[in-house]
């Protein structure tokens, strides 16, 4: 059956082969320690479950823990890798741009299937899985995340196209690996940033930032009148947001605060308008805040924009607008 | 008795907002925040490592949706992706920045709300096409680009797909966001809700979304056409002068 396991080996191995490729690379400047950032996380990648059964096993509960010590100062070694310049371009035999462009005169629009093959399959497959009752327990055996369906759907798209691609230019496997490898020195230390962030979210929760956070919006934040009430709730939902990164994170804690004790309890508002349009002012948040690094920042890396802030620029006013239509909205929704 | 609250964790959020304003290194100022929260929490290094270990592990899934496109679209870039998806939209001759990266908006928003939102994204959809087709879109109709023009096209290409994605998923009742919502609100506060309602309620901000970023969209075409003609008819002059 199919694991969430084989998916970490399959990226284990890709990284691997990158952080090699990267070692010998002599056009890259830093070529040591790119190879090293990447060989790191491939480890981690394809290691990690082997060594986490292995040190349960021998050691027990302080077996577990010792490991994931050892990831700890390796996701660190890897930060100070990444945040001090190590991983830079290297040379991945591109061709020239008269090559490129006859070859799309040749290839025309089928050079658009394999492409366009990466989403319709892993919708196709989504869909299969939430219409065909038990495909995902028969794949997959029963209890596993749903998540699952999606990156597995996902993982046949990226195969079906790799295919087609390499039907169609006739190139080998080796260089779609290298490709892989100049897009991720292009992205750079953005590739770790979103894991990093979510890693950071759960540190801030075992930490207690949240009920700090809460105890503070409770003890300061109730306020009587409607239409400030409203406005609170609608740009602490986006603040909050801009912190954690996270709308999901911040609802509950501002939910918790103002929304259900001031906006339902004592105002009398509408609670599922509350709860749609707050969240919504939470994503007003997300467009403005490089802490969604995985919308924000990795897409300006990934587009090679030398301003790591461009996208959120793009979208801050699109966000600010949307964040002052929401609180009219809700004052005016909520208590229909 | 209340228990007291320790606020001292919050200086890991002040340490991410001052680190971010100086922009300093991302990633660096992340992990600083996570050792200032967790020195602040009074926890020990070894368990402030601890934690960071295992929460690396345990969201190894993240980055999976940005590595696995990434062979595919490399290659076909190598084999001119990126021209050819200019070429074709030089074809289409209505076909400006503004309107195409509008389509795209709908398109996008539309299938999100009905829960298809793998149909978009920026290693799949953005770098490889959309991108080079609202530059080759400005291209077409106003010659070649300045730098910063090109920069600021794949940026708004970046900024829709968000924009789209966003406030389309979650009027989509089977999302994820809903369900949370009103389990939140059920176990916190006994609030029983409709899943539907939330979606339902969602729909005047989704359309809102959609009018407030159409007309930046259009207001980007009217300020390329007047930067660019004004460029292009200084160049002219200069040419002429001399």
């Amino acid at each position: 059956m199919f694991q969430q396991h084989y998916l970490y080996v399959l990226a284990g191995v890709l990284l691997l082969i990158v952080s090699v490729m990267s070692l010998r690379d002599r056009a890259n400047p830093r070529r040591l320690f790119t190879g090293l950032f990447w060989g790191l996380y491939g480890l981690i990648f394809l290691l990690g479950d082997w060594a986490g059964h292995w040190a349960a096993a021998y050691g027990g509960a302080e077996g577990t823990r010792t490991l994931n010590i050892a990831v700890g100062v390796l996701v660190v070694l890897m930060a100070l890798i990444a945040g001090c310049g190590g991983v830079r371009l290297g040379s991945y035999h591109q061709r020239s741009e008269k090559a490129r462009a006859e070859s799309a005169l040749r290839l025309g629009n089928r050079l658009f299937l394999p492409a366009l093959a990466i989403p319709v399959v892993t919708v196709l497959g989504v869909l299969a899985f939430n219409n065909i009752p038990g495909l995902a327990a028969t794949l997959f055996g029963a209890n596993s995340p749903p998540t699952l369906n999606t990156l597995f759907s996902m993982l046949v798209g990226c195969v079906v196209g790799l295919v087609m691609a390499l039907r169609m230019t006739r190139d080998s496997a080796l260089q779609s690996v290298q490709e892989t490898r100049r897009l991720l020195d292009a992205i750079g230390w953005a590739f770790i940033l979103p894991q990093i962030l979510a890693t950071l979210g759960l540190l801030f929760t075992s930490a207690g930032v949240g009920s700090a956070i809460s105890h503070l919006t409770q003890e300061y934040l109730a306020v009587n009148h409607r239409l400030v009430a409203v406005a609170v709730y609608a740009i602490g939902m986006a603040l909050l947001t801009m912190v954690m990164g996270n709308a999901f994170a911040a609802f509950p804690i501002v939910t918790a605060g103002i929304g259900i004790p001031i906006l339902v309890m004592q105002q009398g508002g509408n609670p599922a308008v509350m709860a749609a349009i707050g969240m919504f002012s939470g994503y007003c948040g997300t467009l403005m805040t490089p802490m969604a690094a995985n919308f924000n920042i990795v897409p300006a890396a990934l587009l090679e924009l030398p301003d790591r802030n461009a996208v959120i620029k793009a979208q801050i006013p699109t966000g600010l607008a949307l964040l002052l239509v929401n609180i009219f909205l809700l004052y005016f929704l909520m208590f229909l | 008795m209340q228990q007291a609250v320790n606020l001292w964790p919050l200086m890991g959020i002040a340490a991410i907002v001052i680190g971010f304003l100086l922009r300093f290194n991302a990633v660096l100022v992340v992990i600083v925040a996570g050792i200032i929260t967790g020195l602040a929490a009074q926890m020990p290094v070894a368990a402030i490592l601890e934690k960071l270990g295992s929460g690396f592990m345990s969201t190894r899934t993240l980055p999976l949706i940005l590595l696995l496109p990434l062979a595919v679209i490399g290659l076909l870039e190598r084999h001119g992706l990126k021209e050819r998806a200019q070429a074709f939209i030089a074809t289409i001759h209505s076909a400006t920045a503004g309107r195409l990266l509008t389509v795209y908006l709908l398109a996008r928003e539309l299938t999100a709300a009905l829960g298809l939102t793998s149909l978009g994204g920026h290693p799949q959809m953005v770098r490889p096409m959309l991108a080079p087709m609202t530059e080759g879109a400005a291209t077409a109709r106003h010659g070649e680009l300045p730098e910063a023009t090109r920069h600021r096209l794949r940026a708004m290409a970046a900024a829709t797909d968000n924009i789209g994605l966003f406030f389309g998923e979650d009027i989509f009742v089977a999302f994820g966001a809903i369900i949370f919502m009103h389990n939140f609100m059920l176990e916190s506060a006994g609030i029983q809700t409709e899943p539907l309602h939330i979606a339902l309620w969602g729909i005047p901000t989704a359309v809102c979304a959609f009018l407030i970023h159409a007309f930046r969209l259009n207001r980007l075409d009217r300020q390329l056409r007047r930067e660019l003609s004004a460029l292009n008819s200084a160049a002219l002059t200069r040419k002429g002068g001399h």
